[in-house]
Parts: C-alpha cells; structure tokens; sequence
C-alpha cells in the first residue's frame, strides 16, 4: 500500500546512522520481519527514485493529545550514504514522508527446537531487531552476532539485551568486542551447538558470502536479507534481480530481490561469482 | 478522484480502441500483474508488456540500474520470460482485464522478429504488437534494426507479412534523423510509431573510478529527457501519417498533455510508474480534470493542437 506517514522521531544514533520512527495506517502492523518500505524522499525529481529501508520495529503510537486514537507506527535505520539518506536525515518530528510498503517476502521463523543465530554486519541489523523481537516471542533462544569495521557502525545492540537476546560484538580494528570478523564468534558458538542452529544474516556482500559459506558446510539451515539497487520495488523493474543457484547463460535463474527477497534461503542463491 | 464522463477521453491508435490516450510503457508496467494492487487497470487506456523474445533471456548483470538527476540508466538487458512462458503464465491474466495489452517484442534477426510477431498474432488477449527495434542494452536486440532506416524497413515488413494486428513500432533516439527512420517504419507498413526509447547514457563512480553499471552503459529515462522526446515526436508526427505516441519523461497530466499537443495520439507513462505504481491511472484522472477545467469536451480535439 501507498500512504503518508508522520515522522515522530528522527535521531543519529551513531556517527552517520540514524533511526527513524514514523505513523502508519492499520494495515501495516500486520507487516512481517524482514520486510521493506520504498522511501520517497522528496515531491521533487532530485532524488528520483524511492529508497529501499528495511522496517526495524513495529510499534504503537498514542498521540499526546486526549481523544486521539493510537495507531501503528514503524522504525527504519539508515546510514547516509548519499544525497537521499542526507535529505532524510535533515528532516523532523510531524514532516510528512510518502511510503509504500511493507513490501518483499519476511523471514521464516522455523522451528522452537533450534538456537536462532542471528549475523549483523553494520546497517545489515536494520531488518534484523524485529525478526530477534518475533523469534524470542514465539519462545527461540536467539543470540545475535554483530560486526562492523569500527564501533561506530555496532547498532543497537542494547535493545537487543532487553530483548534476552545475547550480543556477541566483533570489529575489524579492535575497538568495540573482539577484533576481526564476527563469523570467528559465530563458529565458536556453532561448534559448542553441535548443529541444532539455524542463521539468518544481512550485511555486505562479503559478510553474506562467508556466512552463507559456514551454513552449507554444516548443513544447517540459513536466510539472508539481501538490498539491490531497485527502482521500483514491486517486481517491475528487474534492477535489483541476484542470481539463484542454478543461475547460469543458457539457464538463466535470477531473482527478483524486492518480491521474491529480500529475504532468501541461502542455499537457493549463487554466491561467490558475479553472474 | 472519479474521471468525469462528460469529457471524451477516448482515442483510437491504429485500430486500438482506448478508452483514455494514457498507456503504460514496457519494461516499467512487468506483465500487468505486478500493478493490480495499485492501479485499476479499467481507468487506463492499455498496458504495455515487458519486451519478449523467443527464449527468456537472463538480462544483465547486476547493477542494472543508477539514479541520475531527474533520471535514471538502465541496463537490464532485456530480461524476460519467452514467448512460451508467456503464453503459459502471463496470458491468462490478460484474459481477465479488459484493458487493451499490448506486447512488446524484438529478436536477434530479422527472422526471429518475424517468427516472435507469427506467434504473437496468434494470441487473441494481445490487442497489439510493439516491436522493438531500439533496446540500447544489448548487442543484437534492436538498436541496429533501429539505427539504420533500410534495416528497419526489412524488419518491419518481414513483421507486417505476418501479422494483420495493429504492429506499433518503438523508435530509438540515438540516431541523427529521427524522421527518416520513422519514413521507412511508415513505408515498411507500420500503424503507428511509439517514441522516445531511452537516451544511451553512462554513470561513473569517481571513488572506484568504475562505470555505476556493469553494462558500463545504460539506456537514460525520466523527467529529464522530456524535452528531446517532446522534440521528436513533433519532428516524427509533422512528417507521417500513421498516430504516433509519446514517451519519454512524463510524469504529471501536465507532461502527457504537452505531448498531445504535439500531435501524439496516445502517451506512454515509464519511470513514473517505478517512484508511484499508480502513476498512470493518476495522469489519465488529471487530464480528464484539466479537460474539464479548461472546456475541452474532447481529447482528440488536442491532439496536435499546438500553436506555432
């Protein structure tokens, strides 16, 4: 669906990551983990398109004044890396935002009897908190593993402690938890599991890659959010299509990331070579 | 906001009955489907599909797509699901809307367009047939059957022996001259021209010091090219008989009109269905507005209604 949707809150959270919470109609608080929103930015043609922002958090909105009724309202983080997310990130409490969404396939939260480990490299946590809120509530014991090159790009990791979820943090200089890759912790923790895990990641490509890597090595089940360059969002464009397994020139195998993902079992993707 | 029956919004391209002149152009509309969720497909006046070839086609590799200001390149690579899925599984849902579909299609050679515009004419659910012979993305696929009026004589006709469905054939921009490639399209027994495709255009990452697309080209769309395409389809309608319609940049009921006036027949709405997916049935319902605004009790009365 298409709406207008009020911003209530709009911070920086850490250096160049902000988070957003805005109104939503009803409908959209039957939106699923791992879901996205098409972001319009500006009425005018510079940006042109939408941009695609994973739904954080589902929540309630009570407005102060007396009589008003509470409705859905949804958080997004973004990190600016361009000239949208700049103009989103100038924007304040009750400017008015054009949404479509919630939009794309939503994780598959699986069975009770496995640990649920949970990849974040940097923005990659983005779709990642609301899929940790709906797995503790179905009763999964879930751990979340997040990486990034310095501590500035380790998000909310407390949100997900008050969740009960524990938080293993890695960066690639040393400056918040373990230094290196955040896929060291997650085979410490996989070793001790002796296989009775299943992953769900998103994060840079490299990030997916090995984790998509370890998954098939040990035979356990794994989904990844992946993010496309897409105009559209609706299955039209076919910009930010991501080859399938048994992608190839004369049997071509290519996903639609906005209506077929933008979350995938790991195993029905080619990783590695750019197709 | 309901269109207002008092205004004809009716037009007729090339023997296709529309009940509006707003269409939706191809590779931005999919197979119809995609949209119904948020365009009523009753308040437009036809569909384009997504360009369909013999076998699917993989498209290229990715990324396909980069925004530029006021635009956008694509290289997608003419993507699609061949004739036989198509007939299979996207026909039947054009059964079920009566709403003019139009297929659009191209091949490597002349053959294989000739063969894609037999098969098409045999499908009863496709109102019309948009070749086409400008794709800037791929090697074969069009642009040289676009480029070059002789070759796109040759194709055309080898099309037109095989098809007595209205046959639209979608011009390239980059060429020198426009009207003589729309002389022999016409001369070739064309019913109509569609016009612009996109403008071949390049991005590059100066951080990487990389083209943005792996196709190092792509083909360029949006509000920012509107002006050449309005150019053009003055030029190419001034100089032929057959209806011509308008694409290229249109994004309100104010863009779609320029182009009437200019004497198209009919617009297509593209990148503007990518940002609203109900762009097209918004337009239509603005210019029925405008025309109601401004006395004008028929459509058609506009078309070419340019003063100049």
């Amino acid at each position: 669906m298409q709406f207008t949707a009020m911003i209530l809150a709009n911070v920086e959270i850490s250096p160049g990551y902000w988070r957003m919470r805005l109104t939503a109609p009803p409908q959209f608080s039957a939106a699923k983990a791992g879901q996205f929103v098409m972001v319009r930015v500006s009425g005018a043609i510079d940006p042109l398109l939408r941009r695609p922002l994973a739904i954080f958090n589902l929540g309630v909105h009570q407005p102060p004044q007396s009589g008003s009724h509470a409705q859905p309202c949804f958080e997004m983080l973004y990190r600016v890396v361009g000239k949208g997310t700049a103009m989103l990130s100038v924007l304040h409490e009750t400017d008015l935002l054009d949404i479509l969404g919630p939009l794309g396939s939503g994780f598959e939260l699986g069975s009770i009897n496995e640990e649920k480990l949970i990849v974040g490299g940097g923005i990659g946590l983005a779709p990642l908190y609301l899929l940790a809120r709906e797995l503790v509530a179905q009763g999964s014991a879930v751990r979340l593993f997040a990486g990034g090159r310095t501590r500035d790009d380790i998000l909310c990791t407390t949100e997900f402690e008050r969740l009960g979820v524990e938080c293993y943090t890695a960066t690639e200089d040393g400056s918040l938890g373990e230094q290196g890759f955040v896929t060291v912790a997650l085979k410490r923790r996989l070793d001790l599991l002796k296989g009775r895990a299943a992953l769900y990641a998103c994060g840079p490509d490299g990030m997916l890659a090995a984790v998509a890597g370890i998954a098939a090595e040990r035979k356990i089940p794994c989904q990844v959010s992946l993010e496309g360059y897409m105009a559209c969002g609706v299955g039209a464009c076919l910009g930010c299509v991501a080859p399938g397994r048994g992608h190839g020139d004369e049997t071509p195998d290519y996903r639609c990331v906005c209506t077929e993902g933008p979350v995938f079992e790991a195993a029905d993707l080619m990783w590695g070579a750019q197709a | 906001m309901k269109p207002d029956l008092s205004v004809d919004m009716s037009v007729n391209l090339a023997g296709i009955a529309l009940r509006n002149p707003v269409m939706t152009a191809s590779g931005t509309f999919g197979y119809g489907e995609e949209f119904v969720d948020y365009v009523d497909l009753l308040a437009i006046g036809a569909f384009v599909t997504k360009g369909l070839s013999l076998k699917a086609r993989a498209g290229n590799p990715t990324p396909r797509i980069v925004e530029t200001p006021g635009g956008m390149l694509n290289a997608i690579g003419l993507q699609n699901v061949g004739i036989d899925a198509f007939i299979a599984k996207k026909v039947p849902f054009l059964r079920s809307v009566n709403t003019p579909a139009i297929a659009n299609f191209f091949g490597d050679t002349v053959d294989e367009y000739a063969e894609m515009a037999g098969r098409l004419d045999e499908i009863p659910e496709v109102a019309g047939l948009e070749m086409n012979i400008s794709c800037p993305n791929v090697k074969q696929g069009g642009i040289v059957f676009g480029t070059d009026p002789a070759c796109a004589a040759s194709v055309v006709s080898a099309c037109r022996a095989v098809t007595k469905k209205p046959l639209i054939v979608k011009l390239s921009p980059n060429v020198t001259d426009i009207v003589a490639m729309a002389h022999a399209c016409e001369d070739a027994g064309a019913d109509s021209l569609s016009l612009i495709n996109t403008l071949v255009g390049m991005a590059i990452d100066l951080k990487k010091r990389r083209p943005v697309l792996a196709n190092i080209t792509g083909g360029f769309s949006g509000p920012a090219i509107k002006p050449i395409a309005l150019r053009m389809v003055w030029q190419v309608a001034k100089a032929v008989k057959i209806p011509v319609v308008g694409i290229g940049g249109i994004m309100n009921a104010t863009d779609a009109l320029e182009f009437i006036l200019a004497c198209a027949t009919a617009v297509q709405v593209g990148t503007a269905s990518f940002i609203n997916p109900g762009a097209a049935q918004t337009i239509a319902e603005e210019m029925a507005a405008w025309l109601v605004a401004n006395g004008v009790a028929d459509v058609k009365s506009l078309i070419g209604a340019l003063e100049t």
